[in-house]
C-alpha cells in the first residue's frame, strides 16, 4: 500500500520539485498503511460522533459519490482520458440492480451482476471511442451517455421518463434495506463498498497496469513507442473504472429505492463525478473521497441557506472552485496541501 | 410531402443558427486548439442580455443585437485573460477542466441571479411577418433569425479569410513562433479570436430570442449541436461549420418529423460517426 501513502508521488510536477532524499525521510516517518488506516478510522468514527440522521444522510451520499468519483479517477485522473459520461456506468449499475431486484433477485447478487455489465458496456463503447484523443474523446463520452439517456427515456421496459420504484421489504442485511430510524447500517454498507472499491483500484494501480496507464496519460505516443499496448490498457482501465462507478449506482438505487433517467443517467451526474475527483485531486488516490465530502457538504449547507427561493449557490461555487483549481493547481486540494506542506518543511529547515 | 418540405425548411432556418453558434467554437479551436466547454453558456448569456434589453428598456431583440454581442465579447475577453491564458501550455486535463469549470460557474450564476424560470420576449417586431408558399409556412421570427445568422456567419468567415487581421489571427494559430517573427503578437491575436467568437456567439444568442426562451440551461442543446456541427464541418473550419450547421439542421428537422424524441440522439450518433470515420470532417484539413 506504499503507493497510496505518498499521493505526491503521482504527479510528475511535484515529484521533481521534491528532492528524493526529503521524500525518503517523509516516508520513513509515515508508514504506508498509516494514511488508509487513519482515513478509515475517521470514516468509521463519523456516524458515532455526529449522531443526527441528516449527518448520516450526508455521509451515505458522500461515500456513494466517492465510490463513483474514484471510478472516474482511474480513467480520468490516472489514465488521462477525461470522461464526461460516467453517469452511463452509474446508471447501468442502478438500472441493472433495480431490474434484477424487481425480478426477485437478492440485491447483493444484483449489484454484483451489474458490475460486469457496466465493464462490458465500457469495453464495447470504448473500443471505437478510445481511438479518439483528448477533447474529441471527452465530447464522444458526452455523446454516448446522452444517447443512452435518450434510449432509456424512450424505453417502456425501463420505465421511460417516469422511472422505476423498488419494492419495500422487511429490513435486513440480506435485503439491503434498513429501518429509516437509524441510517447507520446504510452508512456502513456504503463504507464497505467504498473500501472494496478502494482495494480494487489500489490493486490495479500498484501493478504493471498502474504504471502503464500513467505512462499513457503522460504521453500516449511515447507509451506506444516503448511497446505498451495503449488501446488494450485504456480498455482495461475503462472496464475497472466502469465497474467501480456501477457499484455506486447499485448501492444508490437500493438506498433511495427509486431510479429515473435524470437521477441515474443525467449529464449533471457525470459532471459532478468529474468535479469531485478534480476538486479533491485528479490522479491522487484519496482525491475523489475528499472532493465528494466537500461537495456534498457544500451542497447541503447551500441548499438550506437558499431553500424555497428556487435559487442555489452550489453550482456557482463548484464552477468557481474548479476554474480556480484548473488555473492555479490542476492537482486539486490535495496537491495544494502537498505544496503548502513542502513550503512549511522547507521554512523549518531554513530556521534550523 | 408538404410536411417534408416544411421540415426541411425549418431545418435550414434553425441550422443557420447552429452554424453561427458553431463558428465561435470552431474559431477558438482552430486558433488555439482549445474546446470551449462553456460555449453554450456564452450563448445563454447572449439570450439573457437580449431578454433584459427587452424587459428593461423595451428593445426588440434585433435592435439590441449590438448590446448582446458586446455583453458576450466582454465575457469572452474575461474568459481569455482570466482562465484560458493561464492554462495555455498546461496539461490537457487542466485545459479541459478550466473551460468546463467556467461552464458550471456561468450556469450556476444564471441560476442564482435569474432563477431557473424561462424568459420569453413577447411582441416581437418580426411577429407580423409571415411568408407562405403552397402549404409551407415560414414564420417571421424564424426567418429573421436565420437571415441574421447567415449574414453574421458570412461576415466572420470573410473577416477571417480576407482581412489582414484575420490573416494574422490565422497565422498565430498555425505557428505562433513564426507569426511572432513577422511582428504578430500571438497572445493578442488569441485575445482577438475570443473577442470575435464572443461577438458572433452573443449575436447568435440575441437572434435566438426571436424563437426561443432564455433559461440557465438554454445553452446545453445548442452547444451539443455545435459539437456535432464543428466535427462534421471539420474542427477549426469556419466554412465547414457554416455548411455543416445547415446540414445538421435539416437532418434534425427531417428526423424530428418521424421520431421527434430521438433528434438529439441521432445528432450525437452523427458526431461519433464523423469523428471515427472521417475525423477531418467535410471541409477540415487537419
Amino acid at each position: 500500500m506504499s503507493d497510496l501513502a505518498a499521493p505526491t508521488k503521482d504527479s510528475p510536477t511535484t515529484d521533481s520539485a521534491q528532492p528524493a532524499v526529503e521524500r525518503e525521510t517523509a516516508r520513513r516517518s509515515w508508514p504506508g498503511w498509516a494514511t488508509p488506516a487513519l482515513i478509515f478510522a475517521a470514516l468509521v468514527a463519523y456516524p458515532f460522533v455526529l449522531r443526527d440522521s441528516a449527518a448520516h444522510n450526508i455521509g451515505i451520499l458522500a461515500l456513494t459519490y466517492a465510490i463513483a468519483a474514484s471510478g472516474w479517477n482511474l480513467l480520468g485522473g490516472y489514465t488521462g482520458q477525461v470522461s464526461f459520461g460516467h453517469a452511463l456506468y452509474f446508471g447501468t449499475g442502478a438500472y441493472a440492480t433495480a431490474m434484477l431486484v424487481r425480478a426477485g433477485m437478492s440485491p447483493w447478487l444484483a449489484i454484483a451482476l451489474s458490475l460486469p455489465m457496466a465493464a462490458l458496456l465500457a469495453v464495447i463503447t470504448g473500443y471505437p471511442v478510445f481511438r479518439l484523443r483528448s477533447h474529441y474523446y471527452s465530447i464522444a463520452t458526452i455523446a454516448v451517455a446522452e444517447i443512452a439517456l435518450v434510449l432509456v427515456t424512450n424505453s417502456s421496459w425501463l420505465g421511460q421518463a417516469n422511472g422505476m420504484e423498488l419494492p419495500i421489504t422487511t429490513p435486513s442485511l440480506a435485503n439491503l434495506q434498513f429501518s429509516l430510524q437509524d441510517k447507520r447500517p446504510y452508512y456502513f454498507v456504503a463504507l464497505g463498498f467504498f473500501a472494496l472499491a478502494a482495494g480494487a483500484l489500489a490493486l490495479f494501480l500498484r501493478g504493471r497496469a498502474g504504471s502503464y496507464v500513467r505512462a499513457i496519460r503522460d504521453d500516449q505516443f511515447a507509451a506506444a513507442a516503448v511497446g505498451i499496448p495503449v488501446h488494450r490498457y485504456k480498455l482495461a482501465a475503462a472496464a475497472v473504472s466502469a465497474a467501480v462507478t456501477a457499484l455506486a449506482g447499485g448501492f444508490y438505487v437500493m438506498f433511495v429505492l427509486f431510479i429515473d433517467p435524470s437521477s441515474g443517467l443525467g449529464l449533471d451526474l457525470s459532471v459532478s463525478f468529474t468535479l469531485m475527483a478534480v476538486l479533491g485531486g485528479a490522479g491522487r488516490f484519496w482525491g475523489p473521497l475528499l472532493g465528494a465530502w466537500v461537495l456534498v457538504i457544500v451542497q447541503d449547507v447551500t441548499r438550506h441557506q437558499f431553500s424555497g427561493t428556487g435559487r442555489s449557490i452550489d453550482l456557482l461555487l463548484y464552477g468557481a472552485l474548479i476554474t480556480v483549481i484548473a488555473v492555479t493547481e490542476p492537482g486539486g486540494i490535495l496537491a495544494l496541501f502537498a505544496r503548502l506542506r513542502r513550503r512549511l518543511t522547507r521554512r523549518r529547515k531554513e530556521i534550523r | 410531402m408538404t410536411d417534408l418540405v416544411q421540415a426541411v425548411v425549418n431545418g435550414v432556418l434553425i441550422g443557420s443558427v447552429f452554424a453561427l453558434v458553431a463558428v465561435g467554437l470552431t474559431l477558438i479551436y482552430g486558433v488555439m486548439d482549445i474546446v470551449n466547454f462553456a460555449h453554450g453558456e456564452m450563448v445563454m448569456l447572449g439570450m439573457y442580455s437580449s431578454f433584459f434589453a427587452w424587459s428593461l428598456f423595451g428593445l426588440d431583440p434585433l435592435v439590441s443585437l449590438p448590446i448582446t454581442g458586446a455583453a458576450v465579447v466582454v465575457t469572452g475577453a474575461l474568459m481569455y485573460y482570466g482562465v484560458i491564458g493561464p492554462v495555455l501550455g498546461k496539461s490537457p486535463l487542466a485545459q479541459i477542466i478550466a473551460t468546463f469549470g467556467v461552464q458550471v460557474f456561468l450556469r450556476g450564476l444564471a441560476q442564482f441571479l435569474w432563477t431557473p424560470d424561462t424568459r420569453t420576449v413577447n411582441g416581437l417586431w418580426a411577429d407580423d411577418l409571415k411568408l407562405s408558399f403552397g402549404g409551407v409556412v415560414i414564420g417571421g421570427p424564424q426567418l429573421i433569425m436565420a437571415v441574421g445568422a447567415l449574414v453574421t456567419t458570412l461576415a466572420v468567415a470573410l473577416f477571417m479569410s480576407r482581412t489582414r487581421i484575420g490573416g494574422a489571427i490565422r497565422a498565430a494559430g498555425e505557428d505562433p513562433a513564426a507569426a511572432s517573427l513577422q511582428g504578430i503578437d500571438p497572445r493578442r491575436m488569441y485575445a482577438l479570436a475570443w473577442v470575435i467568437a464572443g461577438a458572433a456567439t452573443g449575436i447568435a444568442g440575441g437572434l435566438l430570442m426571436n424563437a426561443y426562451s432564455a433559461s440557465p440551461t438554454a445553452g446545453v442543446t445548442f452547444v451539443l449541436m455545435a459539437f456535432v456541427v464543428v466535427a462534421l464541418g471539420g474542427f477549426g473550419s469556419i466554412a465547414g461549420a457554416a455548411v455543416a450547421g445547415v446540414l445538421v439542421g435539416v437532418a434534425q428537422g427531417v428526423v424530428g418529423l418521424y421520431a421527434p424524441s430521438y433528434t438529439l440522439a441521432i445528432a450525437l450518433a452523427l458526431y461519433l460517426l464523423v469523428v471515427l470515420v472521417r475525423p477531418q470532417g467535410l471541409l477540415g484539413t487537419r
